[in-house]
């Protein structure tokens, strides 16, 4: 899901850093605010845990990969807000010191994993395990949802963004001057292997670090005390 | 055990099992991930290079490309997923280094 440099024209690359901008701005206000000292060895953890989980490349057919983001989890036990801040680190650093996500296409990078991931996960576990009891069985079903539902709709977006590329930009040819691939052909690929595979894998990571949690350390999946 | 002390350790064994992910694609042959090939990968899917995409793909020259060191891709497996683990190593402690020195400034700023 790191879109790499040249993918991307600069209408949608420059959008999505302009879109980011406001974001990480209100992060770092709304973080400075909850975030609490003991927390942070918790966030550096989390954003360390989110890079190395994605090295975890996993093959499927067709000769494609594809890895977990473990933005889920970040969110569920950081809150939203500081999952931003976690991944875009993790982000930032794999773009410019790996070269994996383009420097160009850092914003939209963010958008779709910093933020699409942590927000939509992290409201899924709130809606599914609300008043649930910390041990209860519901926590790990919203965990487990919320792992699946958040990289799937970042998945369908960044191949919203592939897909938009050939219709913005080509040559009086017809021949794509970024990503050549359509909405269809993208879309479905992207949302069609993280339905398929890479969304099971998140949902499973996410669930069973929540159900280990519940016996281990139960303060830290109450939702009340995070924002 | 604190479970911040567990973390540390699960980061660590994460860490040290990080060439699975590519060992594993490499024994069934998987190549990149979708819309993520390099300009040569791209020339032989759809026939031609799009112009500006193989311009801008060259914008960053990134030190660790690929979690591999430079020029160490003809060395082998065994090369390429020690050059992985330190990847994950260096990313790892680097990115706990900001997010830590970020989080310092938050916080202190709070109080």
């Amino acid at each position: 899901m790191h879109i790499p440099d040249g993918y991307l024209g600069p209408t949608t690359s420059g959008f999505f850093y302009l879109l980011m901008l406001p974001l990480w701005a209100a992060a770092s206000r709304i973080v400075k605010k909850t975030l609490q000292a003991k927390q942070v060895p918790l966030l550096a953890i989390g954003a360390a845990f989110s890079f190395v989980i994605m090295m975890f490349n996993i093959p499927i057919p067709c000769g494609s990969t594809g890895h977990a983001v473990g933005g889920a989890l970040v969110s569920i036990l950081l809150g939203p807000w500081a999952a931003m801040i976690a991944i875009t680190v993790a982000l930032v650093v794999q773009a410019l010191l790996f070269g994996d996500g383009g420097v160009t296409a850092v914003g939209a990078n963010c958008f779709n994993m910093a933020v699409v991931i942590p927000f939509v996960s992290y409201y899924t576990y709130r809606l599914i395990g609300a008043h649930a009891a910390k041990d209860s069985g519901r926590r790990v079903v919203a965990a487990f949802a919320a792992g699946y539902l958040g990289i799937n709709a970042a998945a369908l977006l960044a191949g919203v963004e592939f897909g938009l590329q050939p219709l913005l930009h080509h040559t009086a040819q017809g021949q794509a001057l970024y990503c050549p691939y359509g909405l269809k052909v993208a879309v479905t690929a992207m949302a069609g292997e993280h339905l398929l595979v890479f969304g099971w894998v998140e949902a499973v990571v996410t669930a069973l670090v929540i159900k280990y949690l519940q016996k281990q350390a139960p303060e830290l999946i109450s939702l009340e005390v995070q924002r | 055990m604190r479970i911040v002390t567990k973390f540390w350790i699960a980061l660590g064994a994460l860490v040290a099992l990080s060439p699975l992910g590519l060992i594993l694609p490499d024994r069934f042959k998987a190549g990149s991930a979708w819309g993520e090939w390099g300009v040569d990968e791209m020339e032989k899917l759809v026939g031609y290079a799009p112009q500006e995409l193989k311009r801008l793909s060259a914008i960053w020259s990134a030190p660790m490309p690929d979690y591999a060191l430079k020029g160490g891709a003809e060395k082998g497996l065994a090369h390429l997923s020690l050059a992985y683990a330190l990847s994950a190593i260096i990313g790892a402690a680097l990115i706990v280094l900001i997010v830590w020195l970020l989080g310092k400034f938050l916080v202190n700023k709070s109080e």
